[in-house]
């Protein structure tokens, strides 16, 4: 099903999506522009010695990024990120991104302005085929008033975040009905006001039904698979999840303050499924002209993190390290070819945008409804767009809780582009990093300087388990810096698990297949090794 | 006995292995299983407890601690069986069903058991079935459900029902908890407790024993 009011966009006769860069194909008279675009620029003359494959280089990375792609167009490219696309701190920040998008109905991410990301979710009910009436009324309701809001607030662009819920995953036909009801909200605004938009669809990643969960075969990643081309289908912009691979592994060893279980679980399992995942993304994306591979969030691992640090249940010092180590597992589904903006509950996004140069999407203070952190100013120091993580369609004394929180987003995003005209985006984005930067262990580790030495560290290193490492020892070394420097107050607790975590680092082997033999006994039952290709 | 305070020490510290040595060596000694548990084992986790409620533990040491206690547990239970003893409180836990969160669920099942309780945990997407079921099987004294989603929540209702149809929610308190949980809501849906924490779950499990 095709929805009548996705914006037609001619394919490339070789079946790519259509986006920046001049498509080139092979005739009888050789390569010939075919006045198209792909994002895709192609290398010719192939090398004999690869007649059959194409080289392709990506549009502003380096040569070294180059990587070899199979002939048939539906194939992935890996695409190995070995430099940063933002190195220094002064280009690092709100609105910006090397590589802006431009994707749905007229919007540009990162090309200057930030644009707020309204995400919004029904209120305690069931759902049920009986009460489907209902729901569709919510959803027909909250697309109808955020939309009013972002007009009469006159939002120079607008994303609306759709995230499934289960059940919606589980039956994709409730999840692209849902978003064909909200792709026509946002296409009668655009005919009628000229607001330039997109809808990003975020199915539940519902794999880990079965215990240990199947991560690439078995009825869930059917129905997950079904969901994302039935939204595809309906309207859907943008792609994303937020992917649980290797989180049943996290979650234990997270528990356990086992710091070998957690690295093993960020550096070898998570990557592996993060690459297969967005591999199959890129490829529903690909046979969806106009779709686009968004881009993932460490949720299930970072942010669960957060929130135990949040109630005392685990240090902080963990979860910020934790946080710097899961970029890498978020960073892999750009390596597949995800053009951004990644996912808002993505904290490690800064990290992302200065390795990839694309945008991102985060959530700090305009959060609040769904939980708390210790990083509501500074999360939007480098953001793209500005997102408030989820709200219930409850009803508050101004109106629905998400027209209130589109309100309370476009303000923000207001003032970003206002400081951003005026040429204080820089002086912003300080202040905002100064007011939490040494509150908390995990805004520590979200500055524009700690990003950018999270991200040299990740980039210097080779694999995912390595670039793990590397980030996690630059975290360490960062808390235990401000420290020293009288900067970061760590309890003694804190700091007695700072210097646990430091150790434990140090100990951990240098190759990953050594880990994975060491943690067989305790977590080997806990997770199916044909589902990460071991 | 000495092998008594290195068992309270070991479970204080979270070392499961020099638990399973010190409980082998009381038995050895000829201490007793239920003496050793009310003596020894739970003492060790109550102080485990007031040092996770006092902030000096997170999470990871309470979960050692219990873990520790659990290995000791292994070798007493056989004992207590075959003495026809069993563990004065049994609770059967478990998140409702279509609901996969379960971190919340663990910690207080972790929890429950290092309070010296029998833990039933059903898992996750337990349907209000299968809590009947282990209610009619197993005769637990205690109900405990979680839910993570505002969608999920109505399942709690939907189980308490299922219960009062079997005929046995009388034989059973029913707590619940999680994020989007209320008091009130915990009242509307006819539940007996509430608690927003998993130590608080815990406390609330203790004093309805105690009223």
């Amino acid at each position: 099903m095709r929805s009548p009011n996705r914006p037609q966009i001619s394919s490339c006769p070789q079946g790519w999506p259509a986006l920046r860069v001049p498509c080139r194909r092979k005739t009888a008279k050789g390569w010939r522009r075919c006045g198209l675009y792909t994002p895709f620029r192609f290398k010719s003359p192939v090398p004999r010695e690869l007649a059959g494959a194409r080289f392709r280089t990506i549009q502003g990375l380096p040569q070294a990024n180059r990587v070899r792609r199979r002939s048939n167009p539906m194939d992935r490219i890996a695409i190995s990120f070995n430099s940063l696309a933002i190195s220094s701190p002064e280009n690092l920040v709100y609105g910006i991104s090397p590589h802006p998008l431009s994707c749905g109905l007229g919007l540009t991410i990162g090309a200057g302005k930030v644009f707020p990301e309204v995400n919004f979710t029904l209120p305690p009910m069931n759902m049920t085929p009986e009460t489907w009436p209902q729901v569709v009324a919510h959803y027909e309701e909250m697309g109808a008033q955020i939309v009013r809001r972002a007009l009469s607030l006159h939002v120079p662009g607008l994303v609306l975040e759709f995230e499934l819920l289960p059940p919606m995953t589980d039956c994709p036909e409730w999840g692209a009905e849902l978003t064909a009801i909200l792709k026509r909200h946002l296409v009668e605004a655009h005919q009628k006001h000229g607001l330039a938009s997109a809808l990003r669809v975020t199915p539940t990643d519902i794999r880990d039904q079965q215990k240990p969960p199947l991560m690439r075969t078995g009825d869930p990643w059917k129905r997950l698979e079904r969901s994302f081309n039935l939204c595809a289908d309906a309207g859907a912009d943008i792609l994303s999840i937020e992917s649980i691979g290797g989180k049943e592994v996290h979650d234990q060893a997270l528990m356990y303050g086992d710091f070998p279980g957690i690295v093993f679980a960020l550096g070898v399992l998570a990557p592996r499924d993060m690459s297969w995942l967005w591999g199959q993304i890129g490829s529903i994306c690909a046979a969806h002209p106009g779709v686009v591979s968004g881009g993932d969030s460490a949720c299930g691992f970072a942010n669960t993190a957060m929130q135990l640090a949040h109630q005392k249940m685990l240090p902080e010092v963990l979860a910020a390290v934790v946080r710097a180590m899961s970029s890498v597992r978020s960073l892999a589904a750009f390596e597949q070819g995800a053009v951004g903006p990644s996912k808002d509950c993505a904290y490690e996004g800064p990290v992302i945008k200065a390795i990839t140069g694309r945008p991102i999407s985060m959530e700090g203070k305009s959060a609040a409804c769904a939980h708390f952190s210790p990083l509501g100013n500074i999360a939007a120091a480098m953001c793209d767009l500005w997102s408030n993580e989820s709200v219930q369609n409850v009803r508050l004394l101004s109106g629905n809780a998400p027209e209130a929180f589109t309100e309370l987003l476009a303000y923000d995003c207001r003032l970003m582009n206002s400081a951003a005209e005026r040429g204080g985006a820089l002086q912003l984005r300080d202040w905002m990093t100064a007011s939490d930067e040494w509150l908390s262990p995990q805004a520590a580790v979200l500055s524009p300087q700690a990003t950018l030495r999270i991200a040299s560290a990740i980039v210097a290193a080779d694999t995912p388990y390595h670039r793990v490492l590397a980030a996690g020892r630059a975290a360490v070394d960062l808390l235990n810096e401000g420290a020293a420097a009288g900067k970061l107050t760590l309890s003694r607790k804190e700091q007695q698990w700072l210097s646990r975590i430091d150790e434990a680092l140090d100990s951990l082997p240098a190759d990953e297949a050594a880990l994975l033999a060491e943690l067989e006994p305790q977590y080997g039952a806990l997770y199916d090794k044909p589902s990460y290709g071991l | 006995m000495a092998q008594v305070k290195e068992l309270y020490d070991a479970i204080l510290n979270g070392n499961a292995k020099q638990a399973h040595v010190s409980t082998v060596a009381a038995l050895a000694g000829g201490a007793d299983p239920m003496e050793l548990i009310s003596g020894s084992m739970v003492p060790a986790m109550d102080e485990v407890g007031k040092l996770y409620e006092a902030e000096e533990y997170f999470v990871p040491e309470l979960l050692l601690a219990g873990r520790a206690m659990k290995s000791a547990m292994e070798l007493l239970k056989p004992l207590l069986v075959a003495s026809g003893q069993r563990m004065a409180t049994r609770v059967v836990i478990g998140t409702v069903k279509g609901d996969l969160h379960d971190i919340g669920k663990n910690i207080v099942a972790s929890m429950l058991e290092g309070s010296g309780f029998e833990v039933i945990d059903l898992g996750t997407d337990v349907s209000p079935e299968k809590f009947v079921s282990a209610v009619v099987e197993r005769e637990p004294q205690f109900v405990c459900m979680s839910a993570l989603l505002t969608v999920t929540m109505p399942a709690m209702k939907t189980t308490i029902d299922a219960l009062a149809n079997a005929g046995v929610r009388a034989r059973v308190k029913v707590l619940v908890g999680g994020a989007p949980v209320t008091s009130q809501y915990a009242q509307e849906i006819g539940a007996d407790g509430y608690s927003e924490n998993a130590s608080g779950a815990v406390s609330m499990v203790k004093n309805l024993i105690a009223a």
